[in-house]
């Protein structure tokens, strides 16, 4: 089987995430999907104050920095200016959820035609793992050393329950936990893409990650970590319109 | 004939590649890569090419040309 890096990845670039981040793997399925759908010309990706925007380095497409939280809703802006253009933004679960979640909600409701890919590692990662809202029942991050408390700290956000009930084109959930659930993934990313070249409207596309620096275990335990996430976080489809 | 290419200046060490490697054709080389971290090394005997680690490698070292 041929397998070569898609042509938008810089390799020569330098490559932020830290050993066994799952950004890295993800940002390559976002290369691989619009080099088979040949729209490299069109990509806008709109990156966050977050891990997530060291894709900037690496990925060889137009890019916007939005302020932290800010991502989902400056890719609808550029979308609405841009109509030809692929617009993708790519908060963490902290900005999608957190910070921003009256954009990820209120782009949804509006239909907005983006996809919105979100990297859920359940911490913010890039000011040190503290918890955010996907952060597991008991997990252990800086800001709950005890593990998180669901009766003072509130229940973990499932994103694929509650945008399931809305008017959107595309709602999915996948994993870079295996060489399979990566593959899978990229098809999700895929398909979503197409989608929003059909004017369909709006795509979320969540994507499990590992961040075996906060989690502070080694990328292979990280790996065995992701079992528990999906234990919370179930991977599928959604929600998948036909086309206008 | 294609063939398992390993660019090595990029690999941090994760060994998420060796992990997944079904048969056990990649394992840990015992040496510190450009970067500092302990880098991999593939039996290419043992290679079935099934692109796992292509798919794992966050850091795009591995590929099957
Ligand atoms: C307005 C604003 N508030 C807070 C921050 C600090 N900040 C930077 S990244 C981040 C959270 C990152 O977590 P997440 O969005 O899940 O992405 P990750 O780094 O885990 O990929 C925060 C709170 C900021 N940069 N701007
Ligand atoms: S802190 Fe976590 S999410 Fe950020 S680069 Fe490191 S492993 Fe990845
Ligand atoms: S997955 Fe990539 S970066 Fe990690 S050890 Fe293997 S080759 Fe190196
Ligand atoms: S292509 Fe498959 S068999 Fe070959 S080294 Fe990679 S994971 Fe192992």
């Amino acid at each position: 089987m041929k397998c070569s890096v898609p042509n938008g990845v810089n390799t020569s670039a330098h490559i932020g995430w830290c050993p066994g981040c799952g950004h890295g793997i993800i940002a390559r399925l976002v290369a691989e999907a619009a080099q088979a759908l040949g729209i490299e010309d069109r990509i806008i990706m709109v990156e966050d104050v977050a891990c997530g925007e060291f894709a900037q380095n690496v990925l060889q497409f137009n890019s916007i920095g939005a302020a932290h939280g800010r991502p989902i809703i400056t890719a609808a802006g550029a979308k609405r200016v841009r109509p030809d253009a692929i617009v993708i933004a790519h908060p963490g679960d902290g900005s999608a959820y957190s910070i921003g979640m009256e954009s990820t909600i209120h782009c949804a409701l509006r239909n907005e035609n983006i996809l919105a890919l979100v990297v859920n590692n359940s911490v913010f990662g890039m000011t040190g793992g503290q918890m955010s809202p996907t952060s597991l029942p008991n997990m252990k991050t800086t800001s709950s050393p005890h593990g998180r408390d669901v009766t003072k700290n509130g229940n973990i956000f499932d994103a694929m329950k509650v945008l399931s009930q809305l008017d959107i084109a595309y709602l999915a959930r996948g994993s870079v936990e295996s060489p399979a659930q990566v593959i899978k993934t990229g098809k999700m990313i895929q398909k979503a893409l197409e989608k929003q070249m059909n004017n369909e409207g709006f795509c979320l596309v969540e994507v499990l990650s590992p961040c075996p620096t906060n989690w502070n275990l080694t990328p292979q335990e990280a790996l065995e970590f992701m079992k528990e996430q999906e234990k919370y976080f179930q991977l599928g489809e959604f929600v998948d319109k036909g086309g206008k | 004939m294609s063939k398992i290419v390993l660019s090595l200046e990029r690999c941090k060490g994760c060994h998420l590649c060796v992990s997944v490697c079904p048969t056990k054709a990649l394992t840990p080389s015992g040496e510190l890569g450009e970067k500092g971290y302990e880098t991999v090394r593939v039996d290419e005997e043992k290679c079935v090419q099934c692109g796992s680690c292509y798919r794992m490698c966050p850091d795009y070292v591995i590929e099957i040309l």
